[in-house]
């Protein structure tokens, strides 16, 4: 794979990124309430970040098996490249966690889901 | 799809390994089966993370990884495991991590959930149609780890958030962004987790 071909692949990866991002930050402003708000901001920068970090494990891939770098330390991109993989993995567990918790504090401090159609927990308190 | 599962160890084998491996515990009798168990379960979890996590700190022509950091990485997974065993604590939690072909049959069902749900947000958040409501629905798992993964597998899947969890029951309250009239209770779970509830139970159960 020549640099050019890592670039492209790298830019296609943030700006897919940015999409998603993006898209995020909109629904947190045009979303009525706090439960739907979250939908978008989890979802959204969750996958958001999955295509950040494949960007950044493309470019890890690249330094490490480029020739013309062998002469730069081979290991700090193999660091680098792993720990992504793990904030990667941390982030898909802790992401719907948090927002579970946002979620159900919001509704023991008794904020009501607007327009909602049907709310099943009303008949447990 | 079927080949797959088939060619999965099928809970009698589970079983067997299990067995071993307590009776083996036994005869070295050092700790109770279950407990040397859940430790040297966690206490290998503890030590591939560490040593992924220093990956590349030796000199890359000759090992990749530095002895130095091997040595802490053994001391420290040891201590980890002889406090963390106690959190983990449940030896029918750690029975999962047999389960890891599983799992690779697993993450790239969810990557597709997950890609769906963004296209699913991106529509919603664009055309600004939405129908909640917080909805509660009975998926039947038995296990809290069960719970966990079903939990966290449908807040990053197309139009529900987990709000709450009844403790008991295991019942989900789940806002659910586009709400649809469902008549059973089995169709309610099936359209609100697809085959989720399902995959939550073959992976911890």
């Amino acid at each position: 794979m020549s640099w050019d071909w890592a670039m492209i692949t790298m830019v296609v990866l943030v700006v897919i990124s940015m999409f998603f991002m993006l898209l995020g930050a909109i629904g947190l402003h045009r979303f009525p309430d706090v439960y739907t708000r979250l939908h978008a901001a989890t979802k959204a920068t969750t996958f958001g970040s999955i295509f950040l970090a494949i960007a950044v494990i493309v470019y890890a891939v690249f330094r490490i098996t480029d020739p013309e770098t062998l002469d730069v330390n081979v290991g700090s991109y193999i660091t680098l490249a792993v720990h992504t993989f793990i904030a990667l993995v941390a982030l898909l567990i802790t992401n719907p966690t948090g927002a579970h918790a946002i979620a159900s504090a919001a509704r023991k401090a008794g904020v009501v889901p607007e327009q909602a159609v049907i709310d099943e927990y009303e008949e447990v308190e | 799809m079927c080949k797959i599962v088939t060619l999965l160890p099928n809970n009698t084998h589970l079983n067997s390994y299990t067995v071993y491996a307590k009776s083996a515990f036994e005869i070295v009798g050092v700790m109770e089966a279950p407990d040397m168990f859940t430790f040297l379960v966690t206490f290998l979890g503890v030590f591939v993370l560490y040593l992924l996590l220093v990956w590349g700190s030796g000199d890359a022509d000759t090992a990749y990884w530095a002895i130095e950091e091997v040595f802490a990485g053994l001391i420290l997974s040891l201590i980890s495991a002889g406090v963390a065993r106690m959190m983990l604590g449940k030896a029918e939690n750690t029975k999962m991590f047999l389960k890891w072909p599983l799992f690779i049959v697993y993450v790239p069902i969810f990557l597709v959930y997950l890609a769906k749900a963004n296209i699913d947000v991106a529509y919603r958040v664009i055309t600004g149609r939405i129908n909640p409501g917080i909805v509660r629905i009975k998926p039947g798992l038995k296990t809290d780890l069960g719970r966990t993964v079903l939990a966290n597998s449908i807040t990053l899947t197309p139009g529900t958030l987990t709000v709450d969890i009844d403790k008991e029951k295991g019942d989900l309250f789940v806002h659910w962004i586009n709400v649809q009239e469902t008549k059973s209770e089995e169709e309610k779970v099936k359209a609100v987790c697809g085959s989720f509830s399902d995959w939550a139970r073959r992976l911890t159960e």
